[in-house]
């Protein structure tokens, strides 16, 4: 038993879901397989514009074990969601009429009784095309021309003061479309009875599935019923509602059989959203002390022709350093691709590679440490609503992380710091943020007889641990064993829980579980002095307590108490249950007023071999300023992971499309570059300061989610500029940019 | 998919005959051989190879040994897996390039399936080749056109390339083979025959649709190596991740340094031809030489003398000069 106050909060504790994971016991959505289940598969587009002259499913229909083939011209009708009530980045719903918007979009879906005659169908349906020369140019200068553009944030006068700036910078960052590539693909299995769906989805959100799905199949919200136990990784991609959902639901509501979808690996790269494309101007102008007078942050993103989905690149600008002049504004470059959708960090990732390029250039021109140039122009407060920070301890994270790294000793000589072997080390760093705040939540919870508790929450576990938080949680509330907590979560009919996004969960959910338990306790302690073979009975509520799992009299000690199972047993109840709520961060009188964000800063170290352009990242040190961590192993593998990621967007992710005819070229494991383990750096060391930040809860636990990716591409090109004299402005870095000075200096080499 | 008829073959008789019925051994063909099965399975599903027979033969005894004969030569069965052969205690020791070589290729996994055969016949990674969704590609419909041309094409080869065609081969076996001067042995309907692996592979020309020596019905057997005297063996590989992709550019050298001088210099490099690339100007280049950057320099020169770059695959020539010196370099100093 554990001691009183003993707690798990910030140890690292490993997760109770591991096993199920280990063992291939844990049920993915793909892994639900009923009696009468058809398989769908869908025909996709192979223009990117355009319109469908016919579909010939005739020789398809007439292969073995198909069902039924579903088109525009046949499908039964689908809805498109209320707007700003259920959230669906790509809001039109598949086959709505013959029009194509982008190479790879639904326009047939097949059912059959197998996988393989559902596969072979889908490639003997004939689609016709009106093809046209779709629209796929990557300069997205048209959205930053100064009618396209939407003021975000402004104070004091950017043009008189970067027109007068001592020191200055004007530059234009570029970051490619990143592909989600979670190894479990997007997948459905639907069940439809009696008018009612059970679905099991992959899904960071099964509430908001729940309301979409409703809404888009026309029928009462309460009619649907959505589970996901566990998710192979989303990174944001699996936030909203995709297509194959709906395709799958509808066609189980029609065929009266369960029908399950697997989106295979192509279609992750058109049917179910990526990081789009952005382009960044930033205007930097500084004293020549370094303080900062101007920053101006103009960015367009691409985004699908029919939806205004975009990165809000200018996240963190408004606020992350100190100036008194500032505009940010934005505007979105419609092209033939697929809806973009969220992607870890999204808007404040491509947004701080931008800003902090823009420092790190900044503070070169000014002959100035970059941690300096930081230090020097922090923040006393949000400057762009002028409310005091929850938490901000962003000048520890840059002094702390200096020193682990080692700063001190860096030669700021572009290409200075040589290895014996003759590889050049390049020291970069960046500062991060990612907003905080709660999302409302409710829970219930429950004392059993058989003295095991249960927690649920219609929140997800989208790989990252929660199961294991919300376990946590409720140790550290009632001091009851983590294995006697039952975490049920994962499924609508329990109370509505908060989407896995926006790294909100964690924060979001200590007041509700905590008032959950607290109402389950009242109810536990009535039915203490209630019950006729209670040995509490006649007492009075408030002359007893509740501790390790224990109820007792005030006036003795917990260990002469008697067990909430005895409780229960003598009053033969199954359980005493309590609900809890708690709302939004903006609704809560203790964090109104105040601004909530996480902070970090980066360090990286690259390692450059001139002689064969290959350039490695080595090292990095990450210090995190996230609030009070829970648990310290999921946590530093949430940032190690994301670091990783970074690596990624720094050196290899881009999809890339054919300009001419719009289809993803690399839309394939091998093809579309993430970092194998050879290339993770071989050191990374992260540290959380672990200040509860009070405005989010008692607990003051923030998230850090996805903190951890923020900054690191920017200080991954500000090491590749320190090792080679090579400033990469339009992310990945390539082989090809980090030749031009070897080719600059020994132009034969470029010659044939 | 579509469907396919499967027959698992014992002999290599068997095979042969089946096989001989396929109008031709090159894209198109209607019969194939299932190896490894993670190139041709690969290519089945994206409807690019569309044989109607499969012959499996995988249950052919004694075509998974690497044996020394007699002569000096190592035998390598068709069936050695890449994994393995990497591993052979005769590769470890006479032909170091070409254990590193294959370790240098795809993934443990893969290398675990892939066989000498299967590698020494992939298709090219070149994305338009793979997509139906493009109807213009020469290789897999000749007279189409080639997407990759006026596409995307960065992977793309340099030497050897066509006007029809510019695709790359994607081998790293292969080009170590190249150095070893390998010789591929075949049996056909009219009986065994030896093809050194200079001769077999074809330029894309305006045919790029034929892409090796092979006729209907042809099997490879296995590969020999020459005896070789002592040399220094070294293949490199640039890439921009440190695994699990085909080569950007990627070189295999064997030599010897005697009295300070070049000798049985050997030289090709992957990821930049039509072909595994043997560079005989290079050799010349290098042959008799003392080494040193500027001779390493004048051979790499040399060795890209006929290079022709698309838009975005420029880069390709100093890299593959870059890594040419790097390996030699390297090697001379080992
Ligand atoms: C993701 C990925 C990454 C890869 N990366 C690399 C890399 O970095 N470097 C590299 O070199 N390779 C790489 N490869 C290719 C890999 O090496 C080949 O797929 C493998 O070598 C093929 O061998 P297999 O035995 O599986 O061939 P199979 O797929 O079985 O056969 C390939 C072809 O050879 C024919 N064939 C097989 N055996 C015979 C025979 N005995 N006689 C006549 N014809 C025969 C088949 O009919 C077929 O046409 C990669 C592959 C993949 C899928
Ligand atoms: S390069 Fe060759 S394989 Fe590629 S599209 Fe052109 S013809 Fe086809």
């Amino acid at each position: 038993m554990l001691k009183e106050n003993a707690t798990t909060i910030g140890t690292p504790v490993p997760r109770i879901d591991g096993p199920y994971k280990t063992t291939g016991t844990a049920k993915y959505a793909s892994d639900h397989n009923f009696p009468g289940l058809l398989h769908a598969v869908p025909v996709c587009a192979t223009i990117a514009k355009g319109k469908i002259t016919g579909i010939d499913t005739a020789a398809a229909e007439a292969m073995r074990g198909v069902v039924k083939i579903y088109h525009y011209g046949n499908a039964p009708h689908l809805y498109r969601p209320i707007p700003r009530d259920a959230r669906v980045d790509e809001a039109r719903p598949a086959f709505e009429d013959e029009n194509v918007y982008y190479s790879g979009q639904y326009v047939a879906v097949v059912v059959a009784e197998t996988i393989e005659q559902a596969r072979a169908a889908a490639r003997a349906v004939k689609v016709s095309y009106a093809a046209e020369k779709p629209d796929n140019h990557l300069d997205l200068s048209d959205g930053l021309q100064e009618d396209a553009l939407h003021e975000a944030s402004k104070r004091g006068d950017v043009d008189a003061a970067f027109s007068t700036g001592a020191v200055k910078i004007d530059a234009t960052y570029v970051t490619p479309v990143e592909t989600h590539n979670p190894m479990e693909l997007h997948a459905s299995v639907a069940t439809y009875d009696n008018g009612k769906f059970v679905l099991y989805e992959t899904t960071q959100s099964i509430v908001n599935h729940r309301t979409a799905m409703a809404q888009m199949l026309g029928v009462p919200v309460e009619n649907v019923q959505i589970i996901m136990k566990f998710l192979g990784s989303g990174f944001g991609g699996k936030l909203w509602v995709w297509q194959h959902s709906l395709l799958a639901a509808s066609a189980a509501r029609d065929l009266r059989r369960p029908v399950k979808l697997v989106t295979d690996r192509h279609s992750q790269f058109t049917n179910v959203g990526h990081r789009p494309r952005t382009q960044q101007r930033l205007r930097l102008a500084a004293t020549v002390e370094g303080k900062l007078t101007c920053i101006q942050h103009d960015y367009s993103s691409e985004t699908s022709i029919l939806d205004n989905v975009g990165e809000n690149c200018g996240e963190s600008t408004p606020f992350l350093w100190s100036t008194p002049n500032l505009r940010v504004r934005s505007s979105m470059s419609h092209r033939n691709v697929g809806t973009p959708t969220a992607m870890r960090g999204p808007g404040a990732v491509p947004g701080l590679f931008a800003l902090e390029s823009a420092m790190d250039e900044l503070a070169i021109r000014l002959k100035m440490d970059p941690v300096q140039l930081r230090l020097l122009n922090e923040p006393e407060k949000d400057e762009s609503n002028g409310l005091p920070f929850s938490s901000r301890h962003m000048k520890e994270c840059l002094t702390l992380g200096a020193e682990k790294f080692g700063w001190a000793k860096r030669n700021p000589v572009v290409g200075s710091m040589k290895k014996p072997d003759g590889t050049i080390l390049g020291w970069g760093m960046a500062g991060a943020s990612w907003g905080a705040g709660r999302m409302p939540t409710s829970a219930n919870f429950a004392f059993r007889d058989d003295g095991s508790v249960r927690i649920g929450c219609a929140t997800q576990d989208i790989g990252t641990g929660t199961y294991t938080v919300f376990s946590q949680m409720v140790h550290h509330i009632t001091g009851i064993s983590m294995g006697r907590i039952e975490v049920a979560l994962g499924d609508t009919s329990l109370p509505p829980g908060p989407l896995s996004g926006g790294s909100r969960v964690t924060g979001s959910l200590f007041p509700a579980i905590q008032e959950a338990v607290n109402a389950a306790t009242k109810q536990l302690l009535q039915i203490a002095v209630n019950g006729v073979h209670s040995p509490f009975k006649g007492a009075k509520v408030d002359e007893l307590a509740f501790s390790e799992g224990r109820v007792y009299r005030k006036a003795d000690s917990s260990a002469s108490g008697v067990s909430f199972e005895e409780i229960l047993r003598s009053a033969n109840l199954r359980s005493a249950i309590g609900e809890g709520s708690s709302v939004a961060s903006q609704q809560d009188p203790k964090a109104k007023g105040l601004s909530l964000h996480s902070f970090g800063a980066q360090f990286v170290e690259v390692e450059w071999d001139p002689g064969i352009a290959r350039l490695r990242v080595s090292r990095v040190v990450t210090v995190i300023d996230g609030g009070q961590i829970i648990n310290l192993k999921a946590a530093t593998n949430q940032v190690e992971g994301a670091i990783v990621m970074g690596v990624g967007m720094g050196l290899l992710e881009e999809t890339i499309y054919d300009q001419r005819y719009g289809h993803p070229v690399n839309a394939n494991y091998a093809d579309y570059l993430v970092p194998t383990h050879a290339d993770c750096p071989p050191a990374i060391d992260v540290t959380f300061l672990d200040y509860p930040d009070k405005a989010m809860s008692e607990i003051g636990a923030r998230g850090i989610g996805e903190i951890g990716l923020a900054g690191v591409a920017p200080a991954i090109t500000a090491a590749v500029y320190h090792a080679s004299g090579v400033r990469v402005r339009e992310l990945p870095v390539r082989i090809e940019d980090l030749l031009q000075p070897i080719t600059k200096n020994h132009r034969a080499l470029f010659q044939p | 998919m579509i469907d396919f008829e499967l027959t698992r073959v014992g002999t290599p008789d068997a095979a042969v005959q089946i096989a001989a019925a396929t109008p031709t051994a090159q894209q198109g063909a209607t019969v194939r051989f299932i190896a490894g099965g993670t190139n041709l399975i690969d290519y089945m599903k994206l409807d690019v190879e569309t044989p109607q027979h499969l012959v499996d033969i995988n249950r052919i005894p004694d075509l998974a040994k690497v044996e020394k004969q007699p002569d000096g030569s190592l035998k390598i069965g068709a069936l050695v897996r890449n994994s393995d052969l990497a591993q052979a205690p005769e590769v470890l020791a006479e032909y170091p390039v070409l254990s590193q070589a294959l370790l240098s290729g795809a993934s443990a996994q893969l290398r675990n399936k892939a066989t000498t055969s299967g590698n020494l016949l992939q298709r090219t990674r070149c994305p338009y080749f793979r997509d139906l969704a493009y109807a213009e590609c020469n290789k897999r419909t000749p007279g189409s056109g080639c997407a990759a041309i006026g596409g995307y094409h960065r992977n793309h080869a340099i030497l050897g390339v066509s006007d029809q065609c510019i695709a790359t081969h994607a081998s790293d076996m292969d080009v170590a083979l190249m150095v070893l001067d390998a010789v591929i042995h075949v049996q056909g309907i009219k009986g065994n025959r030896t093809i050194p692996i200079g001769e077999f592979y074809k330029l894309p020309g305006t045919t790029p649709h034929i892409e090796n020596a092979l006729e209907p019905g042809d099997l490879i057997t296995h590969v020999t190596l020459p005896a070789l005297p002592e040399t220094k063996q070294i293949y490199l590989k640039l890439r921009d991740r440190a695994s699990y992709e085909f080569a950007l550019a990627s070189a295999a050298i064997v030599m010897q340094v005697q009295g300070g001088r070049l000798r049985h210099v050997r030289v090709a490099m992957g990821g930049v031809g039509t072909r595994p690339w043997r560079m005989p100007e290079a050799e010349h280049a290098l042959e008799g030489q003392a080494p040193g950057e500027g001779v390493f320099r004048a051979a790499a020169d040399a060795a890209l003398k006929t290079a022709r770059p698309h838009t975005d695959n420029a880069f390709k020539i100093p890299l593959a000069k870059l890594c040419m010196i790097r390996a030699l370099t390297t090697v001379t100093n080992a």
